[in-house]
């Protein structure tokens, strides 16, 4: 069973989400999604610009494939994770921390609410693990 | 889901599984970055048991072989191995293989485990003509132990007599005992060995090349390796609809005479002029190349990546391409919305561990 943190937010297509002290939230891909893809090689960092939910913002590469980041929620991209150009794979090593992908203000703190639990995650990996 | 003999070996050793055509493969057991060094620099074991392994025997397994089979079967001698494509009438690529000699009119070949009815099916239809026979030795579990200290392991793992031949064993050369047959051959550009034995000794002999050291390779680092050797992948570098002549592969066709099934469609296409050829890619820049992603030159001339991915032992991304045979050499690649630009380069990007680019 892979590591979801208690204090953190989901989707389904596995990025988790901290609220940050300043009400900016902090995006990256869950422990399960980086073991998935394995080794990762190329990150390709979101561009600073104002999304909706849902769009396509990036793309974590490994060796064995390439898989989209998204927005999960609407907001402006103030921040992405630089050291990712050159040690892509802090994704692998420290998932929840050093290997944090992008950073955004968002529009609506209510949507936060709506996403999913560590409880809903947990369960919605179970069958994978 | 079909299993090997040495899947429970695979779950001791902490594998990702994973859908592999039907069979239940590690595609790593932690790391394939790690496996790929392993491979480069020391040692790694792959099982290959999936892989189908056929018997051809027969007064006319030669005549046979010489039928299907673009390369020269009379090149063979007695425990020698040839890799060859297998063509349809229009020569396009059935599969690539293996065949070892193992005396007159006595035949092992290894083909793909992915295209397994569709050769099968083939052998079958066309064998209908000769004096020989082909029966899958679907029994036989196979170990590709490679890398520069892969022999040095198995001197140490295998029994004595055995370990004895195998100190002598030339490249491409088999030592065909009842047990133990063994091709110094493989698929990752290293020196090593493929292993086909019995499933009881194949979980023994696993179990002593783990204590001999060799690092348990999945089906990922397998990729990595044969890509940065140059290696054809059947169903991406080369398919149903594409011949010999323009996927890289014109080495492995005779040309002495021309009595092959697919021979007429070449000796036709040489005459109308090839268009295509591969090309080995590296991207200059950060990114990944991958299967599908489109090249241009500057002169508008295309081709397709056929294979691509970050190549572990270069740190940068590499790939096998089908492109214009004229394509020049300011070329670009579209990577969703870019264009970044690729340098071309002559196969294989790495050669004995050292990289080439």
């Amino acid at each position: 069973m892979s590591y979801v943190p208690d204090n953190l937010k989901y989707t389904e297509s596995h990025e988790w989400i901290e609220t940050l002290e300043n009400g900016n939230v902090r995006i990256g891909i869950t422990e399960h999604a980086q073991s998935a893809l394995g080794d990762i090689v190329f990150v390709e960092l979101p561009e600073e610009d104002s999304y909706a939910t849902g769009d396509e913002c990036g793309v974590v590469e490994s060796v064995k494939t390439a898989s989209d980041i998204y927005t999960p929620i609407a907001g402006t991209i103030v921040a992405a994770n630089q050291a990712l150009e050159d040690t892509p794979e802090l994704i692998n090593e420290s998932p929840y921390d050093d290997g944090w992908i992008f950073e955004m203000e968002v529009d609506n703190a209510d949507d936060i609410a709506d996403l999913m639990s560590a409880e809903e995650y947990r369960n919605s990996i179970a069958d994978e693990d | 889901m079909k299993n090997t003999c040495l899947h429970q070996a695979h779950i001791d050793a902490g594998a990702k599984m994973v859908d592999f055509g039907g069979w239940d493969m590690p595609i790593n057991y932690g790391s394939q970055i790690e496996e790929h060094h392993a491979v480069r620099k020391d040692k790694g074991m792959f099982d290959v048991s999936h892989m189908t392994i056929v018997d051809l025997i027969g007064n006319e397994a030669e005549k046979f072989l010489l039928k299907i089979l673009a390369n020269d079967a009379r090149k063979l001698s007695d425990g020698k191995a040839l890799y060859s494509t297998m063509l349809n009438e229009n020569g396009g690529i059935i599969d690539d293989l293996i065949v070892y000699k193992r005396g007159d009119n006595n035949y092992r070949i290894v083909v793909n485990a992915g295209t397994r009815e569709k050769d099968l099916a083939w052998f079958e239809k066309q064998i209908v003509d000769f004096d020989a026979e082909i029966s899958e030795r679907s029994k036989l579990a196979m170990i590709a132990v490679q890398g520069p200290n892969a022999i040095e392991a198995c001197l140490t793992a295998l029994p004595k007599d055995i370990a004895t031949q195998l100190s002598e064993l030339k490249r491409f050369a088999a030592i065909d005992s009842e047990n133990y047959f063994i091709g110094r051959t493989g698929y990752t550009g290293e020196d090593g060995v493929e292993i086909l034995i019995s499933e009881d000794n194949a979980v023994e002999l696993w179990g002593k090349l783990l204590k001999a050291q060799v690092q348990p390779c999945g089906l990922g680092a397998r990729d990595t390796l044969r890509l940065e050797s140059g290696m054809h992948l059947y169903g991406q570098d080369m398919n149903d609809d594409i011949t010999p002549l323009e996927c890289g592969l014109g080495w492995t066709v005779r040309k002495e005479d021309f009595d092959f099934i697919g021979s007429d469609a070449l000796t036709a296409l040489r005459a109308k002029g090839i268009t295509r050829k591969m090309t080995g890619v590296v991207l200059t820049e950060r990114g990944i190349l991958r299967h599908g992603q489109e090249l241009i030159d500057d002169s508008g001339l295309t081709g397709v990546v056929t294979s691509g991915s970050f190549s572990p032992t270069t740190e940068v991304a590499i790939a096998m391409a089908i492109v214009d045979k004229n394509m020049g050499e300011n070329v670009k690649v579209q990577i969703r919305k870019k264009q970044l630009p690729v340098k071309l380069m002559k196969l294989p990007f790495v050669r004995n561990g050292q990289s080439n680019i």
